[in-house]
């Protein structure tokens, strides 16, 4: 979706804020926020898919007032509700106030370590074999779906080259909305900068996308 | 959608500590429900705020300037050679390592959301998670290292990596000058989080930490 989070190219954000002997967090409630969301995360009852999509349908004015572990919390309690592990009212007050869904795991402290190591690969084989070769010319699809994609909107009904094929993968776009892995192809795809940014690019400047199969087509 | 704001005391001078009261909420009521362990969080937390980090990447480069054939192997299939380091896991599943050469200087970014290496980097900084960065990394990448200290030349090229899909990408920076002899312990000190994103350089060894 063309939602506030795809922000590739977008201008008046301002300079870039580094910050010296920057701490891992700058609150108590971020390390909650995050060790929340992971726990959360091991029901087994989404996928990161998911989790984005609940993301990036911030309404845009929150979503970009929001710090990163704030926008993380606001995607979770959409979450938790619409699989029925808590409901509105019990967000609202904090306490448990009638029994919920049941997750397929409750992550404890002696699974934390297995869990991290073994992180959530989401390559998948496929039957088909790849469409495209390195060194194809591809063009970009056009398209604007109200649903989940990672084809940012800077690089859509843009010509680039496949540098890689680099395996196939979960297909975001039908498994954020529960329709399932179809995993696909995935290419690098590279574009130079005039052909993204058009007139005062600077030509010694490339970008590329990791693109799934669907999104491309030959030119 | 609902607005939870609408419930709590809100107050643009205090935005942390209403996020504290909103995550305190949602914590208790996890607990209460069963569905959360708080000593897991502990444990996650922990984890990202002593054991993995930076440090893991600044092995891999290290590694990678020092032994041809594990260059070789990095450049061929990155989520194995770094396994065999030890990093694996979450956010580091399939990773990809990306080297810059005198011709060409990797910067790395993720214009969608924060997709970041937390196997061999930790948790992203702040500004990596933020629209200021997002937003120009891909159309004003030099703009974006000078207010990193780092200037490059105008005939430098500079590649951009939009971390689009489930692939993390890791810079392995250019080798200092001057470093020859030096072992890998030595060779990691020269090597920052933010060389391993792209908007720094490896240090020389007379600015080693």
């Amino acid at each position: 979706m063309n939602g506030p989070h795809d922000l590739g190219g977008q201008m008046g954000f301002g300079p870039v804020a580094p910050e010296p002997n920057e701490p891992v967090f700058h609150a108590e409630w971020e390390k909650r926020a995050l060790g929340i969301t992971l726990s959360c995360g091991a029901f087994g009852a989404w996928s990161i898919d998911e989790s984005r999509h609940a993301r990036e349908n911030i309404a845009p004015a929150d979503y970009l007032a929001a710090s990163y572990y704030e926008i993380w919390t606001r995607g979770l309690e959409m979450l938790l509700e619409r699989h029925g592990f808590a409901t509105d009212e019990e967000l609202r007050s904090g306490h448990s106030l009638q029994q919920g869904s049941v997750p397929k795991r409750v992550l404890k402290a002696d699974m934390v370590a297995g869990a991290l190591a073994k992180g959530g690969p989401c390559d998948r084989p496929v039957d088909a074999a790849p469409l495209f070769a390195v060194g194809d010319w591809v063009r970009t699809k056009n398209i604007n779906p109200t649903g989940h994609t990672r084809l940012p909107r800077y690089a859509r009904a843009k010509t680039g080259v496949v540098e890689a094929v680099q395996g196939s993968f979960v297909f975001p776009d039908d498994n954020a909305h529960g329709k399932g892995e179809n995993p696909q192809w995935i290419y690098t795809v590279v574009f130079g900068a005039p052909e993204i940014w058009g007139e005062g690019a600077d030509s010694a400047l490339t970008v590329s996308i990791d693109a799934w199969e669907s999104y491309l087509e030959r030119v | 959608m609902d607005d939870h704001d609408d419930h709590h005391h809100h107050d643009p001078d205090n935005h942390y500590s209403d996020m504290q009261a909103r995550v305190k909420a949602l914590e208790t009521l996890l607990t209460e429900k069963g569905l959360i362990d708080p000593a897991a969080i502990d444990v996650i937390v922990e984890t990202y705020e002593t054991k993995v980090g930076p440090r893991n990447g600044a092995q891999v480069v290290a590694k990678a300037w020092s032994d041809p054939e594990f260059a070789e192997w990095l450049k061929r299939d990155a989520t194995a050679a770094i396994a065999s380091l030890g990093f694996t896991g979450r956010q580091g599943e399939h990773m990809r390592a990306v080297f810059n050469t005198p011709e060409t200087h990797n910067l790395i970014v993720c214009t969608l959301c924060s997709c970041y290496p937390w196997s061999v980097l930790g948790l992203p900084p702040v500004w990596y998670k933020a629209p200021a960065y997002r937003s120009r990394a891909v159309i004003d990448p030099r703009g974006v290292l000078a207010e990193f200290g780092l200037t490059l030349p105008e005939e430098k090229k500079i590649r951009v990596w939009d971390s689009t899909a489930e692939l993390r990408y890791l810079v392995i920076p250019e080798r200092p000058v001057g470093t020859e002899g030096m072992n890998e312990t030595a060779l990691a000190d020269l090597v920052s989080r933010d060389a391993m994103i792209g908007t720094a350089i490896a240090r020389a060894p007379e600015e080693a930490i």
